[in-house]
């Protein structure tokens, strides 16, 4: 995959500027940067759930904007939030994301298999991120896109998270991930996105008479 | 395609079994606003046996009404949305499978709701399969409409007061054949030219609305 010089505005400020990577088969990336960076709108974009004011998004040669759907089966995306349902069980939320996949190997993954006919309102929240984790584990998508994963998570959970990055990379996957933190990822490249200039983020509103 | 889209329909099912109250709410409302009419404007048998095609045909464009504000709000709070848009299947079909399940768990339980409500009303019972047969097209046309709206509305700040003010204009048309239809029965005209133009309406609606609805899904989605 192949990403050329994408540049995203949001409202009248540019988020993303000419950034430009690119992913080999096992390969993994770690973006840092300060808040508001722009770190969750690049994956966002990677997923192509939002296009890019510039630039292209390549897989293998062929532009990922052409067919959204396409695209969206090479990607698993782990957002801020965990996408699961109170109401439902664990296994009732993730059904629908197994595809025909079987689902216990990924709800062993992450040490859930107990937990599986309990309502998720019932989990905690580092539960929950494990349950969103298991799902990404069960796309079987060949590029992961993790925002912010280990957010949560106790020891146990982040060796576990390491695990399941290292088969996934073994069999050929690819990595993207935000991180304040360190993350189980041996010899994973950073890019570091600089954030946005103070100028402006603060100077607009208040030049526009931002208080009104 | 085929599977995923009936996953997304399953899944739906099964919220709104768990979550019974919110499904019941809207049949209970179609009742209860039913049965206002006879109190408000009296108990005259004759009054009533003509006003009930349009006190049904309202009530049920208005009950329809009252689940679409979470049909796609509760998706895009929790996350949902950008996961059901990474499925692999067209933003289209997604909203169209939306779109069933809120027919599944509002405008069929509304079919089965309108014939106790019609016979209230003094409807003659041989004008009942006309009522179901125009409520049926009816009541998918409220879901893609609905569902329509509630796609483009999605991320609004007002979406809920939106909503409203853009099924209800919509939905005119149906409301007019649907009851004109039940008019016609009633006084032993021919009602097919209106059942007609009901399935017409229909046929427009069930292409153009999930596209519409998709590309409000992407739109909230960015």
């Amino acid at each position: 995959m192949r990403v050329e010089e994408i540049s995203v505005f949001r409202g009248e400020r540019l988020v993303l500027d000419g950034v430009s990577l690119a992913m080999e088969a096992g390969g993994a990336l770690l973006l840092t940067g300060p808040n508001g960076a722009g770190k969750s709108t690049l994956l966002r974009v990677l997923a192509g759930l939002r296009k890019p004011d510039s630039g292209q998004i390549l897989w293998h040669g062929t532009d990922a904007f052409e067919d959204r759907s396409m695209h969206a089966r090479h990607i698993a995306y782990l957002g801020h939030q965990e996408a699961l349902k109170p109401g439902l069980t664990l296994t009732e939320n993730l059904a629908l994301f197994a595809r025909g996949r079987p689902l216990i190997p990924a709800l062993e993954a992450f040490d859930l298999l107990e937990l599986r006919e309990l309502p998720v309102r019932l989990l905690s929240a580092g539960q929950k991120r494990r349950a969103a984790l298991a799902r990404v584990v069960l796309a079987d998508a060949a590029l992961w896109l993790l925002d912010e994963p280990s957010l949560g998570l106790d020891a146990r959970a982040v060796e576990r998270l390491g695990d399941a990055l290292e088969t996934h990379r073994r069999a050929g996957g690819m990595v993207i991930a935000t991180t304040h933190v360190p993350l189980p990822l041996p010899d994973a490249d950073v890019l570091a996105l600089p954030g946005a200039p103070l100028e402006a983020a603060t100077g607009d509103a208040w030049g526009a008479g931002g208080w009104a | 395609m085929i599977a995923t889209f009936r996953a997304i329909v399953a899944r739906d099912l099964r919220l709104a079994l768990r979550h019974g109250a919110d499904t019941l709410g809207a049949v209970l409302f179609f009742i209860l606003a039913g049965a206002l009419f006879p109190l408000a404007l009296g108990p005259s048998p004759e009054l009533l046996r003509r006003m009930a095609p349009g006190v049904i045909w309202v009530c049920a464009l208005l009950a329809a009404l009252l689940p679409l504000d979470r049909l796609f709000g509760a998706e895009l709070e929790d996350g949902s949305l950008d996961q059901l848009l990474l499925l692999g299947l067209p933003p289209s079909l997604v909203a169209l499978a939306k779109m069933t399940a809120h027919w599944l768990t509002t405008g069929l339980p509304l079919l089965i709701a309108a014939m106790p409500l019609a016979v209230m009303l003094g409807l003659p019972f041989a004008t009942l399969p006309v009522l179901l047969a125009g409520l049926l097209p009816g009541t998918l046309i409220l879901s893609l409409l609905g569902g329509m709206a509630a796609a483009i509305v999605l991320g609004a700040r007002r979406g809920g007061v939106l909503l409203p003010l853009l099924v209800l204009p919509l939905a005119t048309p149906g409301l007019i054949f649907g009851a004109a239809a039940i008019d016609a029965a009633r006084t032993g005209l021919p009602f097919a030219p209106d059942l007609e133009l009901l399935l017409a309406f229909f046929a427009g609606a069930l292409p153009l609305a999930p596209l519409a609805a998709g590309a409000g899904l992407r739109a909230a989605a960015e």
